[in-house]
């Protein structure tokens, strides 16, 4: 056991020597760390360190070939994508991942698919409950749209928002299944300055309201300014973990980033 | 060119227009058969009859294709599973003449449980894969039928099963002549008044379901499945029940053919029934109900009154030089193919697709549009 | 063990010709994702073009079997090229970016209305195939083998070897490649789409012209419904060796053609007499489907893993 298995025991989200190869390739080996609750933990390394393998995992993409990871007292390690998401993970994609054809609303919409009931004799019937049902649906699908400001876009389709607003309404519909922790990939990539500074502020108010963020992110400064803590993954280990400031600093850090090129 | 369209839209905002339209349109079907029966002829009543199931069969594959993008190939072997049901339930095949309230819900249950049975190897296929396992399972139902005459008589084999009871609810025989206040109700006017109801009440449950939770479920899958697992949707049970669903609606759609044509054999299930089917809802317009019907009317009645080449040949010509049986079958393939040509999303497209296609399509799908143009 | 064997030469018989439609679909399918269902029909014409212009050829009369047999055959290939490229411009060139199903039911539109245009130029009734040879027979360890047989199977194959390397070889078949993995990339490349995408249907039509005559002659009929089945068939072979490669459809046809066979021969007596050889078509069905279930991609198809 390393040393830090017994603190991970009170973390949200923790991961216990996971590992996953492609073939012979070991894109993940003996990989162990903890979210704690209420942080915004991020996810640091270079181009193909493992770190999209390692969300692929925790959102049960993935099966990890060992190890476990688990959301506070459940296990998420063999579940599939939409259980995990039932006990209260959510994520984005790094390459957008809308439903293009719905509107901006119905998107969201779809995220309280989890936290509802209605089958299909409710939705022909449609009696009282379903239509209570319904209309909790859409007003809460509103009020998120209006949290991540792309509210006045509510009937337009997806595929036809703005890339940013993309990005937004992707958080949207994550948060919608009402999620302890909310994993995002890449969600500042191709945004200009001020799109990323509103990302930031929305990123911390989701914190505020009691979110855990867990993220990769290839913007040293937006991890630098957000995070609380960070790991750095290299060839699918983790090499350092700890506070932004520390972690920039750390020799070995400098050295996975930089190696390649020296 | 656009004031016809804000006229249009005025009209669908004023009440008293929906209503009067309404009204309208329900009187039109309250005497469509008497009407048709004293123009057209009786012929075309059973014809209108027949279009009436195929709408019913159209809008459960438009559960499948259209919401949840699964395509089916095989559907008809729903059809033809909810057919025999009915048919060996009542009929002296077995000496069974089991009521309808009762054999057609069991036909369209065992309908449903054959969805989700062929479903459930299948839903990891996409695309187009699971297009031709379905028309698998649909060919294999088919020869089963045709050969389960042996060792046990369960089908009777390709000479299919006769003298299947006609539809009867309490005391009222569809297939009797009955006069009432003087009108004269034939079996086919009784039975389009039946096939009308169940259809009417099959486009309320495909509206209900549409506008749901399980409805956008569907949706979601078909826009991106991958996306739709990780917003929490459980994409095989999704998948299986819109499997289920439009298995039910063909099962019923069976058992009322069974008891309306009073005879069925393996040859009214094959492939080409399936893909007929496909037609509809994609020529009429995928996810839209109103569409998928206008689709299922139109290819059920077109060739029909491709029957009428003959006379119009003699006609212009005085003679007739091609069979008109023999040359409806080629109009209708070339209408097929311009029919698409020309309305690539449908002759109706749904709301959704008609977004898809619009000016503001997305500048990739542009770019590559002019790209192709461009070497043409 | 000569029942195996018999079987197992007749089904390699009905998997060279197989085979040969298969690649017709799966060349189409590789560069546009398109189930090319008129295919089927496009190899029916070129049995029924053969036997037609041999018949006629022979009624003439003068000339020798062996001219006939090269003028019907040609004439099938040379109408079913055009066929091919026209149907590829009217049914669906048109509908390039289009709806997925657009382009499907325009196939399908397309397939009736070879199969009626047949219908009305030949009749409803059965052409019988010339009888040009008398074919040999050999025995071979208890099993017969026909000239005839030997020619489909040599003949097939030496197509095949032609059109892998045409494939592999030679600029049109980089460019075909190049198209299947990026029409728009091999359109940068300074490679017209469109003509690459014209010449596959041409390829593809020209071998199901020969595996229809090779049908015709085998079986010794021709009917104007026979494409429906035979690309039924075909197509599930091209997917059972993993659509849109090339070899796997030539493995596929082979496969298909020897399990139907095998299956055709052995299912009763494995069953105890339950079920009889009807169940032929059930057996290739079944096989596809459990194959599918366990290899998505087909035997030789690309995994192509959804990234996340």
């Amino acid at each position: 056991m390393t040393p830090s298995a017994k603190a991970d025991a009170d973390m949200l989200l923790a991961l216990q020597g996971v590992s996953k190869q492609f073939g012979g390739l070991a894109a993940l080996s003996d990989v162990s760390l903890g979210v704690a609750q209420g942080e915004i933990y991020g996810l640091i390394g270079p181009n193909g360190a493992g770190k999209t393998t390692l969300f692929n995992v925790v959102t049960g993409l993935y099966s990890p070939d060992h190890g476990v990871v688990r959301l506070g007292e459940t296990l998420l390690s063999g579940c599939k994508p939409h259980e995990v998401v039932t006990r209260g993970l959510a994520r984005t994609f790094q390459n957008i991942r809308l439903f293009a054809n719905m509107t901006a609303l119905e998107n969201v919409m779809v995220g309280r698919h989890v936290r509802t009931q209605a089958g299909v004799l409710g939705a022909i019937f449609r009696g009282a409950t379903t239509r209570a049902e319904e209309s909790a649906i859409e007003r809460r699908a509103h009020e998120l749209l209006n949290y991540v400001g792309v509210g006045t876009h509510a009937q337009r389709l997806a595929r036809h928002l703005s890339y940013g607003d993309q990005r937004r309404l992707e958080i949207a519909r994550a948060l919608a299944t009402d999620p302890q922790l909310l994993a995002l990939d890449e969600p500042a990539a191709g945004m200009n300055a001020i799109e990323t500074a509103a990302l930031q502020e929305l990123l911390q108010r989701v914190r505020a309201d009691g979110v855990t963020i867990l993220l990769i992110e290839h913007d040293v400064r937006l991890v630098m300014d957000l995070c609380d803590r960070v790991a750095v993954l290299d060839y699918g280990k983790k090499i350092a973990e700890g506070a932004p400031s520390t972690v920039r600093n750390d020799p070995v850090v400098i050295e996975a980033y930089l190696g390649g090129a020296a | 060119m656009r004031d016809w369209q804000r006229r249009w839209r005025g009209w669908k905002r004023n009440r008293q227009v929906v209503l009067g339209a309404w009204i309208v349109i329900g009187i039109v079907l309250a005497l469509l058969p008497f009407v048709t029966g004293a123009t057209l002829g009786r012929g075309w009543v059973r014809i209108i009859d027949f279009a009436l199931l195929y709408v019913m069969l159209a809008l459960g594959l438009n559960i499948v294709v259209g919401y949840a993008g699964l395509l089916d190939l095989g559907y008809i072997a729903f059809y033809a599973v909810g057919a025999y049901v009915y048919a060996l339930l009542a009929s002296p095949h077995f000496g069974l003449h089991w009521p309808v309230w009762m054999a057609l819900p069991l036909g369209a249950t065992v309908a449903a449980v054959f969805g989700v049975l062929l479903g459930s190897p299948t839903l990891r296929l996409r695309g187009d894969y699971l297009a031709i396992v379905t028309l698998g399972f649909g060919e294999i139902i088919r020869i089963f039928l045709n050969n389960l005459n042996a060792p046990f008589n369960l089908t009777n084999g390709p000479q299919g099963i006769n003298l299947i009871d006609p539809i009867r609810i309490v005391d009222l025989g569809f297939s009797e002549t009955y006069t009432v206040f003087g009108i004269s109700f034939p079996p086919t006017h009784n039975y389009y008044y039946l096939f009308l109801t169940l259809t009417l009440a099959i486009i309320f449950i495909s509206i209900r379901l549409q506008d749901s939770r399980i409805g956008r479920a569907w949706v979601a899958i078909r826009e991106d499945e991958i996306a739709a697992a990780a917003t929490g949707i459980n994409t095989r049970n999704v998948k299986l029940l819109a499997f289920a669903m439009g298995a039910t609606f063909g099962g019923v759609s069976g058992g009322l053919f069974a008891g309306f044509q009073g005879f069925i054999s393996p040859e009214s299930f094959n492939l080409f029934e399936s893909i007929i089917v496909l037609c509809m809802v994609v020529l009429g317009g995928m996810g839209n109900i109103a569409g998928v019907i206008l689709g299922a009317v139109l290819l059920t009645t077109f060739p029909e009154a491709l029957r009428y080449l003959g006379e119009l040949q003699y006609m212009v010509f005085g003679q007739v030089f091609v069979d008109a049986a023999d040359l409806r079958m080629l109009v209708f393939g070339m209408a097929l193919v311009l029919i698409m040509i020309f309305r690539p999303a449908g002759i109706l497209p749904s709301m959704r697709r008609r977004r898809e296609l619009g000016a503001d399509a997305p500048v990739a799908a542009q770019e590559q549009a002019s790209l192709y143009d461009a070497q043409r | 063990m000569d029942i195996f064997l018999q079987q197992l030469i007749n089904g390699l018989v009905l998997g060279s010709i197989y085979a040969l439609i298969a690649l017709g679909y799966t060349m189409v399918y590789g560069i546009l994702e398109l189930i090319n269902f008129a295919h089927g029909e496009v190899t029916m014409m070129g049995a029924m073009i053969c036997i037609a212009v041999m018949g006629a050829l022979l009624s003439a009369g003068g000339l020798p079997a062996i001219v006939v047999l090269a003028l019907g055959l040609a004439a099938a290939i040379s109408i079913c090229m055009v066929l091919g490229y026209s149907i590829e411009r009217v049914a669906y060139r048109p509908l390039r970016g289009a709806p997925r199903l657009a382009p499907l039911i325009t196939a399908i539109g397309m397939s009736i209305v070879l199969q009626n245009t047949a219908m009305l130029i030949w009749g409803k009734q059965y052409l019988t195939f010339p009888k040009l040879f008398e074919p040999q027979r050999y025995e071979w360890a208890g099993a017969h083998v026909t000239s005839l047989q030997i020619l489909i199977v040599v003949l097939a194959i030496t197509l095949m070897g032609a059109l892998l390397l045409l494939v592999h070889r030679t600029r049109l078949g980089r460019a075909m490649r190049a198209t299947a993995q990026s029409p728009e990339l091999a359109g940068l490349m300074g490679i017209n789409p469109n003509t690459v995408i014209s010449f596959t249907f041409i390829i593809g039509a020209a071998l199901g012209a020969v595996a229809g005559v090779m049908v015709s002659a085998y079986y010794g009929l021709a009917h104007y419904y026979m494409g429906f089945l035979l690309g039924l068939k075909a197509f599930t072979a091209a997917v059972l060796g993993g659509i849109g490669n090339v070899a796997g459809a030539m493995l596929g046809g082979m496969l298909l053609g020897i399990i139907e066979s095998l299956g055709a021969g052995y299912i009763g007596p494995l069953t105890g007499g339950f079920l009889g050889s009807h169940y032929q078509d059930v057996f290739a069905f079944f096989v596809l489907i459990v194959m599918l279930v366990f290899r998505p991609s087909g035997l030789l198809g690309e995994r192509v893993g959804e990234r996340a």
